[in-house]
């Protein structure tokens, strides 16, 4: 079956909207969400400023749970969540829920990560300078692990590309609807084709950002 | 000004304890510079944290300007640590902040006007010779500038007290000088009173007043530089001070000496004042004994006279021993013992 391009474009256009839509808006839940708990896990370690090793190994475990479960099948054993949250299990909204969910947890792991690698002695600096919990959190920690802590962002986003594609499965629309319905389920290969171009653009838009921003942070 | 008392820090590492600093009673008064040297692994750098509580002592107590520190609250701690600059041995700038971002951090921890906090970054650039670097990162600057963006860093605040946890340690010969010159104008024209910690003897001869010797957590020796130099006590003492002065000759060179027949050696030390009266050669003449000095130096310490020299004097045995006594009302003598080994 030929398609028709005339009513296929503006469904094109439509559907990169509601990726990029999944994507920004779980990228700032999930950013949230997951920078909160990283910086938590950090600051809860054996020996740093707000030691607390039961919260930490909650966490810790919590994070490895969840994050090895495939997002397809997170996204369906959440649903029952999701439609208590958002209200359904169908549509753009109903995806973004269980995406910053799941993508709370890489992050908060990316953040630790970047937290780690940073200098003890400058955090004791700061301690000696009279700097309280909360000031090491937000004028030392953050501010020291920024450049990398955006590189991991972009990884994640790019990531959200994908899981994108597989919410629009289960019906949160999207490029991955467009182009499992018409590419997968109709066999037009050049249906598949536009929407994969689209995403490789989206990818490469996000990495020049992340690039670009990280390298104004790190200076190099 | 700095007050330990019976200052102990047990650290438990898995099931094992390991005591870093045991019973250290040390006092430091305010406007001096005082050292405190061991080799790694004796307790100085959990001793120095201390001072402003990174570590808390697991028993006896510290007194800053007569507070004792247990006593202080969280808020109180803060407060008391911004009065207390602390320097470090990797000087721990803030990557992600310029010179000057680093210099300013302290005052904007403390809610300083921001026009102030610029008027007082300038003039602490001025002060450690950086007003140039202003807007530099950390990585473009060498080890020594890092070190003065440090101090820097340190002073913001107007501290009473400078700690500084080996703060020449990673740095060249050249760049130690430049760095404790600077300190001895911190502690000279702030009047800032300094308490370090080192491994290094010379950094002890060149700017402390006092000096504290560490071994195995414990504070082994403790006195003015000047005594501990001319008169060490312990064997530890003994050996930083050859590190830094060689006071006998090798053991090898002894033997030589004796074994080619040479004379008894008198080792003859004076110190001060002394030097200025001539009374080695006034003492031979007035007994009839000749001296030769075989080995020794004069020096400058803490701007006195030290003076290490090894004689051997040659003629009749009862006027030598008569000069021996007579030398010892004036200077310190005794015999280089030559280890056989």
């Amino acid at each position: 079956m030929k398609v028709d391009w005339t009513t296929f474009w503006p469904r094109i256009i439509e559907s990169t909207g509601e990726t990029v839509l999944m994507v920004i808006a779980t990228l700032i839940f999930g950013s949230i969400l997951g920078i909160s708990i990283g910086l938590l896990l950090y600051v809860t370690r054996k020996g740093n400023i707000l030691e607390k090793q039961w919260l930490f190994q909650t966490l810790n475990i919590l994070i490895n749970i969840i994050r090895p479960i495939p997002f397809i099948i997170f996204l369906v054993a959440l649903s029952p969540v999701t439609r208590a949250v958002v209200g359904s299990t169908i549509g753009t909204w109903a995806a973004i829920f269980p995406m910053t969910i799941a993508a709370s947890f890489g992050i908060a792991r990316i953040v630790e990560n970047n937290l780690v690698g940073i200098e003890p002695g400058v955090v004791e600096a700061a301690k000696a300078m009279g700097a309280s919990p909360f000031q090491i959190i937000f004028t030392v920690l953050i501010p020291e692990a920024l450049g990398p802590l955006i590189l991991g962002l972009t990884f994640v986003t790019i990531s959200l590309i994908d899981f994108s594609a597989m919410a629009g499965t289960v019906g949160g629309g999207g490029l991955g609807h467009v182009a499992m319905t018409y590419g997968y389920q109709r066999f037009d290969g050049s249906v598949m084709l536009v929407t994969v171009v689209i995403l490789i653009i989206l990818v490469q838009v996000a990495q020049w950002i992340g690039n670009t921003f990280s390298r104004k942070v790190m200076r190099r | 000004m700095i007050e330990f008392k019976q200052a102990a820090k047990t650290f438990q590492i898995g099931k094992r304890e390991v005591t870093a600093v045991n019973n250290v009673s040390l006092s430091v008064a305010q406007g001096e510079i005082f050292g405190i040297i061991g080799f790694s692994g004796a307790g100085k750098s959990t001793l120095l944290r201390l001072v402003n509580m990174l570590e808390r002592p697991t028993a006896g107590a510290i007194q800053v300007q007569g507070v004792d520190l247990a006593s202080l609250s969280q808020k109180e701690l803060r407060k008391l640590r911004r009065r207390i600059g602390m320097i470090f041995q990797n000087f721990n700038l803030f990557t992600s902040r310029t010179v000057a971002g680093n210099v300013a951090y302290p005052l904007k921890l403390g809610g300083v006007p921001k026009k102030e906090i610029n008027a007082r970054v300038t003039e602490l650039l001025s002060f450690v010779g950086l007003s140039d670097k202003a807007n530099d990162y950390p990585e473009q600057l060498s080890g020594g500038q890092k070190q003065r963006v440090g101090i820097a860093r340190a002073l913001a605040t107007s501290p009473d007290i400078l700690i500084c946890d080996e703060a020449t340690s990673a740095l060249d010969p050249d760049t130690t000088a430049d760095i404790l010159r600077l300190l001895k104008k911190v502690n000279k024209e702030l009047g800032i009173t300094i308490l370090l910690i080192t491994h290094e003897m010379h950094v002890i001869q060149e700017i402390c007043d006092r000096v504290a010797v560490m071994e195995d957590g414990e504070v082994i020796e403790t006195g003015s530089v000047f005594d501990t130099f001319t008169n060490p006590q312990h064997s530890t003492t003994r050996r930083f001070i050859q590190s830094v002065q060689q006071d006998l000759p090798s053991d090898a060179l002894l033997k030589e000496w004796r074994a080619k027949g040479g004379r008894k050696l008198y080792r003859v030390i004076f110190k001060g004042e002394v030097a200025s009266d001539p009374v080695l050669s006034r003492l031979t003449q007035q007994f009839g004994v000749n001296f030769n000095i075989v080995y020794g130096s004069i020096r400058e310490l803490q701007e006195k006279f030290f003076g290490n020299l090894l004689v051997s004097f040659d003629g009749d045995r009862h006027a030598v021993d008569l000069l021996l006594t007579a030398l010892r009302e004036t200077v310190e003598i005794e015999e280089v013992a030559v280890h056989e080994s």
